[in-house]
């Protein structure tokens, strides 16, 4: 009986913490997303409105009507999903050198690869100014893969090398036998098994290509290269705070990485926690 | 294998290299050449802007470390790190273990877990939107706290001087606790739940429990978990920029808004530069630290 009681007290404590939880995490989420729907003469009512008796979609509207605002998010799914793409072809080839390989140089680049993490790109941004208007990238869209790269590989490297070391040898050995080059053993038998592994680091590097921002903001100029982090900023600016807008393109700019989330939770999870705690 | 592959051969030697190749490029383009850069520019007057720079050896960073707005700077990043990561780890591992709850059934366990991560889908630049919005002195956070009578006056939460840092700092934890969150959550999966029956056979409470078995286990996640932590929030730059831009009057100036000012604002290229190199040994100690640790693990 007693311990029963005890039960259902620790049960009502956990109710509790999870609401005040809940509140905490969502509360202001949820307040954006109703915000996006009100006119903006609603926004600082007092006393609040929650659910508008004027809901409208006006400010959505406005948006994907606008071709300026739609060029921030095309630029963001461009820049985002090449970063993404090249970063994968880039971190499977080294990830195979680093997994299947023995060579002089092994340890003290991985060391360099993990440490790599820790340079803070507020440093890289001085000298990348000069460095990327003497390339003639200078507000270009491969001013932005290029740099966004830098931050985006390392972590991709230590998570598929982490998966392909999990991986036993003998799996490529047997295509090696039968005659085939490292690269076709690669492709045909590595590449297929280790999807969930890709599937993990592509989303992690679309996120952070995603939501870049120094970069975004001081390496391209015009309103035509801009993404959709710089473009919800610009939106404070330009209209004298047209709250509802802003709020809906913050809706729809996170849109893409929050359904990536939900469908790839489990691989999310586990392939972050593996890079982060076990790198 | 092919012959020309033979063992202890240039060829054979250099493959892994090749494999290699693309990353290498791009880090020593990328990385290793802007290091020595930044590094040269800060020994010099003033370049970019100077067509002939000239060399004044370490007078950037003596005039750098003599400058007050350097010190409140210290002060605030210091600050914003380390009551960030404390409160992050307490609100992660608060969340991780409601979530491995037992008491709770899976679906209420699963809905949560997607109500608790979301602060982490947003980028820097709508999180400071979203909460100059609320923060706003006719927001809805005010409205709330003057219902509740905690306040009595509108605050000017990212407006004032005496709240501003507060402020920051606690959108930055909202922010980003699903991290630890998250890497927690699965430590506390990874616990043999003979742990917990031996010490229930043994008697042990839930708080003799929780300080003896939880803690040391997840120890090693938490300590990891914090390194990167502090290395990435002493870092922070978009945020601050775009919530209250270092201001008022200097009150939420980080390292990177200092650096990014010297650099962008005043076009003064190799004093940013010299603030940027000490940002940048700042961030190797905390990381040889870290890789140390890891190494330590395994």
């Amino acid at each position: 009986m007693t311990k029963k009681t005890g039960r259902n007290i620790g049960k009502l404590f956990v109710f509790i913490l999870l609401l005040i939880g809940g509140i905490y995490a969502g509360f202001p989420v949820v307040w954006m997303f109703l915000c996006s729907f009100k006119p903006n003469t609603e926004i600082f009512a007092y006393p609040p409105t929650f659910i508008s008796d004027t809901f409208s979609l006006n400010a959505y509207r406005s948006i994907l009507t606008n071709s300026e605002k739609i060029r921030f998010f095309l630029n963001s799914y461009f820049v985002s999903s090449v970063v993404t793409v090249f970063t994968l072809v880039v971190s499977v080839l080294s990830a195979y050198s680093f997994s299947r390989f023995e060579f002089k140089l092994k340890k003290t680049l991985n060391m360099l690869i993990i440490s790599v993490q820790a340079v803070p790109p507020i440093t890289l941004l001085i000298p990348y100014f000069g460095l990327i208007v003497a390339l003639k990238l200078y507000n270009t869209y491969w001013a932005l893969i290029f740099t966004y790269m830098v931050f985006t590989l390392p972590y991709a490297i230590i998570m598929m090398t982490g998966y392909f070391n999990t991986l036993p040898r003998e799996l490529d050995e047997a295509v090696m036998i039968d005659g085939g080059s490292r690269l076709l053993a690669l492709w045909k038998v590595l590449l297929p098994i280790s999807i969930p592994g890709m599937i993990s680091v592509g989303m992690y590097t679309f996120m952070q290509a995603w939501n870049e921002y120094l970069f975004a903001l001081t390496l391209t100029k015009t309103i035509e290269m801009r993404t959709v982090p710089i473009g919800i900023q610009q939106l404070m600016g330009q209209h004298s705070y047209e709250w509802n807008e802003m709020m809906a393109m913050s809706i729809l700019g996170c849109l893409p990485v929050l359904l990536l989330f939900l469908f790839f939770q489990r691989y999310f999870i586990e392939g972050m926690t593996a890079g982060s705690v076990k790198s | 294998m092919t012959l020309n592959s033979k063992p202890g051969s240039l060829g054979k030697r250099l493959t892994p290299y090749l494999y290699l190749s693309p990353t290498l490029v791009l880090m020593i383009v990328l990385m290793l050449v802007p290091i020595v850069i930044v590094i040269g520019y800060s020994f010099y007057d003033n370049v970019i802007m100077n067509k002939h720079p000239v060399y004044i050896g370490i007078k950037n960073y003596t005039e750098i470390f003599t400058d007050k707005n350097f010190h409140q700077t210290i002060y605030n990043t210091a600050f914003f790190t380390i009551s960030s990561v404390v409160f992050h780890m307490i609100i992660g591992l608060t969340f991780s273990m409601l979530l491995n709850s037992k008491l709770l059934h899976r679906t209420t366990r699963s809905i949560f877990r997607v109500i608790f991560v979301l602060p982490w889908v947003f980028t820097a630049a709508i999180i400071a939107i979203l909460w100059r919005l609320m923060l706003n002195p006719n927001g809805i956070v005010n409205y709330f706290l003057t219902l509740f009578g905690t306040i009595n006056s509108k605050v000017e939460w990212l407006g004032s001087r005496d709240t501003a840092l507060y402020a920051v700092t606690f959108i930055n934890i909202w922010s980003g606790y699903p991290f630890y969150m998250v890497s927690l959550l699965a430590g506390l999966q990874g616990i043999s739940v003979d742990l917990y029956e031996a010490a229930e056979v043994d008697g042990a409470n839930s708080v003799q429990k929780f300080l003896y078995i939880t803690i040391p286990q997840l120890k090693p996640i938490i300590v990891s978990m914090a390194m990167l932590d502090c290395i990435w929030t002493m870092q922070q730059f978009s945020l601050i920029w775009m919530t209250t831009g270092g201001g008022p009057i200097r009150a939420t100036e980080m390292l990177s808004t200092y650096t990014y000012k010297l650099a962008f604002s005043k076009y003064e290229f190799s004093q940013a530069s010299s603030s940027a190199v000490i940002i940048l040994v700042f961030s190797m100690l905390l990381a040889f630290v870290y890789v140390r640790k890891q190494k330590a693990r395994d």
